[in-house]
């Protein structure tokens, strides 16, 4: 990186350090963080188009879909989040290459399970086996980005269904008297004023995703936990111009200090938009507010 | 081999105790159940003690934090902030570099890099932050009433507190503090993919589902046997739960007296 690291053995202190911090795979390191706050960018808004989705249905007058909604919502308050991780990530790549196996080979005659193995066609592998690196590494973050949207999109289906009770009846039948229909009713009175009783679950969701994003190192993406431990690792000094011994605590704490800063941010930028969505609201906090300002 | 005897073979096979060798092929159902089972056990040990021993530290931080001293204020403060602040799975795998470093320096450590103590005493601190904060909520809304009566009745220091704000917080907190019972449960299956090794494959229900959704290339079967524990170990805290919490409001009117509402939320 700098024009003095040509020959790291000879460097000491905090020219050794400068050097040691800007190599190739430390700057991997750094590139992995993006990665998280991109799976952060994406799984945000996707989550919460599938908690809308989820409340909706649970809210349907159409039994079948209400009973899909509710499982739905109910399933993931039982049962650990990180065992739906693991099951989802193959469960998702079993699926799709099962969807495109029948598509793409529709004579093949054996079946796909075949004691320990599933085997689909060569045409229906995702990826497919010549492609190249980068196409695998995507695929497997898109797997990774849509188990975290299923996932966390059944706690925001919680939270928005919650929400979308907290709205007084007054207000719907107030619409209905006006002549709205369901979907109108819905549209126009339900959805504008559900998300102030939606924000303090939705921020908290924000924060319990925000910490569950090193478990994407368990579903094989090459996150920051990962570089952590790989870079950690004691070096001899035959491998590597860099030697040093076990650093994965000091890793590992550079991590925890980065997840405190994150949450610490997230939670006065949240507490912002809550006083603001709460300027001129008839609740209690609302109320607290006005009593100050006066 | 009838079921039986996978059931004396592997029961106990997380402890130790039975066949050594994991199956290997012809995996049946019986033997994910029996193994997937016998991993609930490490589960159960950890979410039972780290519960048991986190309520009292949890009592102590919220009290801290509740104070006007700031030099109990401040630390209880940070205690909270850094282990809600920052995700269970790095705490864990941090923990153990620590425990492994200390373990070079001093021998006497080197009980707290196997899982059964290390990861214990890093459940036992997290759940203390989360039930600490849960605790000084309910502190911070304890009726004025209940202190002022104290007062009158001429009690102070150890008495007020055992017999007034300790038992009227309990209650309060009570529903919440069940979420966080839960949710503590949950999280002990990341035990073991955080750093502490399983030692002789003896691994909690996770590790085993794990394992045989990796052997089997099937994930639809160990991992539905593992929600159906998990759902089962659920609706028993919630059951214990329930109970503890109608002793908490038995001098209240029948009519009053609020039964617990199942209604987790699903955020920690």
């Amino acid at each position: 990186m700098f024009s003095f690291c040509s020959d790291p053995a000879t460097l000491e202190g905090f020219q050794w350090m400068s050097c040691y911090l800007t190599t190739g795979k430390h700057m991997s390191m750094y590139w992995a963080v993006g990665t998280v706050l991109l799976l952060l960018a994406i799984t945000a808004p996707a989550a919460l188009a599938f908690g809308f989705a989820g409340a909706s249905a649970a809210r349907s007058s159409f039994a079948p879909l209400r009973w899909f909604g509710k499982a739905y919502i109910a399933v993931v308050r039982g049962i650990p989040d990180i065992a739906f991780f693991l099951f989802f990530v193959i469960a998702l790549d079993q699926a799709f290459e099962y969807i495109r196996h029948r598509i793409k080979c529709p004579d093949w005659e054996e079946p796909v399970r075949q004691g320990n193995d599933f085997v689909v066609c060569t045409a229906a592998k995702l990826p497919l086996g010549n492609a190249p690196q980068w196409v695998h590494e995507t695929y497997g973050f898109m797997l990774a980005v849509l188990t975290f949207a299923i996932v966390f999109g059944a706690f925001a289906a919680n939270v928005l269904f919650g929400a979308m009770r907290a709205v007084p009846k007054g207000q719907l039948e107030t619409a209905e008297a006006y002549g709205m229909n369901r979907r109108q009713t819905f549209w126009r009175v339900l959805v504008p004023q559900m998300w102030v009783y939606a924000l303090p679950g939705l921020s908290n969701l924000w924060m319990v995703l925000i910490k569950a994003t090193p478990l994407l190192f368990l579903l094989g993406v090459e996150d920051i936990v990962y570089w952590a431990r790989e870079l950690g690792g004691a070096k001899q000094p035959q491998f590597t111009d860099y030697p040093h011994a076990d650093w994965r605590m000091w890793y590992f704490a550079a991590l925890l200090a980065f997840y405190l800063c994150f949450t610490k941010v997230s939670e006065v930028v949240l507490d912002r938009i809550m006083a603001r969505l709460t300027h001129g609201q008839a609740t209690a906090a609302g109320e607290r507010q006005r009593k100050a300002a006066t | 081999m009838s079921c039986w005897e996978t059931i004396a073979d592997y029961a106990l096979r997380s402890q130790g105790i039975g066949e050594r060798l994991l199956p290997r092929t012809d995996f049946t159902l019986c033997q994910q159940f029996t193994l997937i089972g016998s991993g609930m056990i490490w589960n159960i040990y950890f979410g039972f003690f780290a519960l048991c021993s986190g309520f009292f530290l949890a009592t102590a931080v919220a009290m801290g934090k509740a104070a006007h001293n700031p030099w109990l204020r401040k630390p209880a403060e940070w205690f909270i902030f850094i282990f809600r602040g920052s995700p269970l799975f790095i705490q864990f795998f941090f923990a153990y570099f620590v425990f492994l470093s200390l373990k070079g320096a001093y021998p006497f450590f080197s009980p707290l890099t196997s899982a059964w103590a290390g990861a214990l005493v890093v459940l036992f601190f997290n759940t203390a932050a989360y039930s600490g904060e849960i605790f000084y909520g309910a502190l911070q809304s304890i009726p004025k009433g209940d202190t002022e009566a104290a007062d009158a009745y001429g009690l102070s220091g150890w008495s007020r507190f055992r017999r007034v704000i300790w038992p009227t917080m309990l209650r309060l907190a009570w529903p919440a503090y069940t979420n966080e019972a839960i949710f503590l449960f949950h999280a002990t299956t990341l035990v073991f993919f955080s750093g502490f090794p399983a030692t002789q494959q003896r691994g909690d229900a996770l590790y085993y589902a794990n394992y045989f959704a990796d052997k089997t290339f099937n994930p639809f079967v160990p991992y539905p046997i593992l929600a159906g524990y998990f759902i089962l170990l659920t609706l028993i805290v919630i059951g214990i739960f329930g109970v503890v919490n109608n002793r908490l409001n038995r001098h209240l009117p029948q009519e009053r007296r609020k039964t617990l509402k199942v209604r987790p939320q699903i955020i920690r």
